[in-house]
């Protein structure tokens, strides 16, 4: 197995995807510039690379408590365009925990993309916690690219709760994520987005709620800047007496610009569903507030910022 | 010492331009506790704004120790020891208390000092001091958070308006009595409160009165309060529900 080599700008690269500052305890699998870097395996976790094309398989056994599996990826060279494929296979009644993230630093003039296709099958009981975090820096004129794919396939009473950040220095984004969930299976996302610049981010979710007692909480906050644009894009199908429930909640700021369509589709008379959306510039009393507090706008403005992204 | 001078506020409606306050002259004394009262519609609200440099009055000065501060920002004027609490407390999504215990305080204070500010208020401190400053929790709850906040800055001239606004009876006689402790042991500062409660109106060093946009009446609380009483610039709690 390699030791985990990086580099001082991977290093920084990984410490703001998956506040790691040092080698993690449990099963881990380090991409650096689309090489391994590093692979640790437990007594219940495994991880083997693909033979087909690129990426990992993951394999958590039946009952596993309280452990967790780290795979961040970090690309510092520039004109990398890779697309890699992880399956997580987590047996019956495992309780783990899975840290993803990608960190691009482009320096150079031509594009870096990273497209992860992540596919998670969790069996009876599973639980999994799923945090991703999404970062990008450097100074070039190369554009920092990423376009995750995600599929939640949950059995019985399998419960997925999923953490999606991407607050800095990504230009451009289509993140897909869709799940499938059985009886009494639960999905909780929570998503935070802040763009600027001219960047662009777009959001799409499908859940299916396919099996009595399944139940999905989409909940997404985004904060646009500057001249980017974001769409929010979350549908949720009842096809059994089962509750969803989406909700986008927006703040616009200059010349931002926001699309939020949260849909639902009911195909059973006991579906549940409920959609929630507000896109809206900060409010001018909570400025005022702030500022008879002793900040300045611009001051009062992060505050507001970082407290609706929390 | 606050002096305000010759101060008028106008705005604009259909009608053309409105006086809310008229050419208005007020001395707050260093150390004393004085409550605003008088009709609604007034213009007690709106001096409170323009203290704070919320509002900005049309023409007239504001003198702060010496320092006139009407060209000052909301900013500037809080840097300077003003403290203004909001009538409607404002919610934020995501900020904690104990984040706006923080903000207020202008460093960064240990959960032990912030729990003591809500202490003060008579909240439960364990309860609250992560939660969020939003739209779970009730009147009461939000205004005494507001009043924490206010005491975390240590004030040269703290601003209550109209406090008791939106909060259950319950509530209420709590608020009175987190305002007599205040008068009790204010050593520093100034403090004023827009009121029409006759309990708040009974502690004050010294009552104004303010109907029309002018000061029709102030003085000592026993020589202002037995004319108010009976008018709606002193109503006893129960006059509220009604």
């Amino acid at each position: 197995m390699p030791k985990v080599q990086l580099d001082e700008i991977q290093r920084r690269l990984i410490r703001e995807i998956a506040d790691l500052h040092d080698i993690p305890v449990g099963a881990y699998n380090f991409r650096a510039n689309s090489k391994l870097a590093g692979r640790n395996t437990t007594a219940n976790i495994d991880i083997t690379s693909k033979e087909d094309k690129s990426g990992i398989d993951i394999h958590v056994k039946a009952g596993t408590k309280n452990e967790s599996v780290h795979i961040p990826v970090v690309i510092s060279d520039t004109g990398i365009n890779e697309t890699v494929y992880n399956d997580f296979y987590i047996g019956e009644n495992a309780d783990v925990l899975i840290v993803a993230g990608c960190g691009i630093d482009n320096c150079g003039s031509q594009n870096s993309e990273h497209d992860g296709v992540h596919r998670f099958f969790l069996e009876k009981g599973a639980k999994v916690r799923y945090v991703e975090k999404h970062y990008g820096s450097g100074e070039g004129t190369g554009k920092r690219i990423l376009n995750p794919v995600t599929e939640c396939y949950l059995e019985e009473g399998a419960v997925m709760e999923m953490e999606m950040e991407q607050i800095k220095g990504v230009d451009s984004t289509e993140r897909s994520t869709i799940a499938k969930l059985k009886k009494d299976a639960r999905l909780v996302v929570k998503e935070r987005l802040m763009t600027h610049g001219q960047q662009k981010a777009l959001s799409i979710y499908r859940v299916d709620l396919d099996e009595e007692g399944a139940t999905a909480d989409v909940v997404s906050r985004s904060v646009a800047r500057d001249t980017s644009y974001q769409k929010f894009d979350a549908r949720i199908t009842g096809n059994a007496p089962c509750s969803g429930h989406t909700e986008c909640d927006s703040i616009i700021m200059d010349e931002g610009r926001i699309l939020a369509v949260p849909s639902l589709e009911a195909n059973d008379v006991d579906a549940a569903l409920v959609h929630e959306a507000a896109i809206g510039k900060i409010a001018g009393e909570q400025l005022v507030k702030l500022m008879t507090l002793g900040l300045t706008e611009a001051e009062a403005e992060e505050q507001i910022i970082n407290g609706f992204l929390r | 010492m606050l002096e305000l001078r010759n101060l008028s506020y106008e705005v604009d409606d259909e009608s053309g331009s409105k006086e809310i306050i008229r050419d208005l002259n007020l001395v707050i004394e260093d150390k004393k506790f004085v409550v605003i009262t008088g009709p609604n519609g007034g213009g007690k609200s709106t001096l409170a704004r323009l203290i704070a440099g919320v509002a900005k009055p049309t023409s007239g000065q504001i003198i702060l120790d010496g320092e006139d501060i009407t060209e000052k920002s909301i900013t500037e004027r809080a840097k300077m020891g003003i403290g203004f609490a909001f009538q409607q407390p404002v919610r934020f999504k995501g900020i904690r208390v104990i984040d706006l215990l923080r903000i207020a305080a202008g460093k960064q204070l240990s959960i032990s000092q912030a729990c003591n500010y809500l202490s003060e208020v008579g909240l439960c401190a364990r309860d609250y001091i992560e939660r969020e400053v939003n739209a779970s929790l009730s009147g009461g709850e939000l205004k005494r958070i507001e009043i924490a906040t206010i005491m975390a800055r240590k004030n040269k001239l703290a601003v209550f308006d109209e406090p008791e606004a939106g909060i259950d009876l319950w509530s209420f006689q709590n608020l009175i009595r987190i305002f007599e402790k205040m008068r009790d042991e204010n050593k520093d500062s100034s403090i004023v409160i827009i009121s029409h409660q006759e309990r708040i109106l009974n502690i004050a060093d010294e009552i104004v009165v303010i109907a029309d946009g002018r000061i029709t009446d102030r003085g000592p609380a026993d020589k202002v309060l037995p004319k108010l009483l009976g008018t709606d610039a002193a109503v006893d709690a129960c006059a509220r529900l009604q």
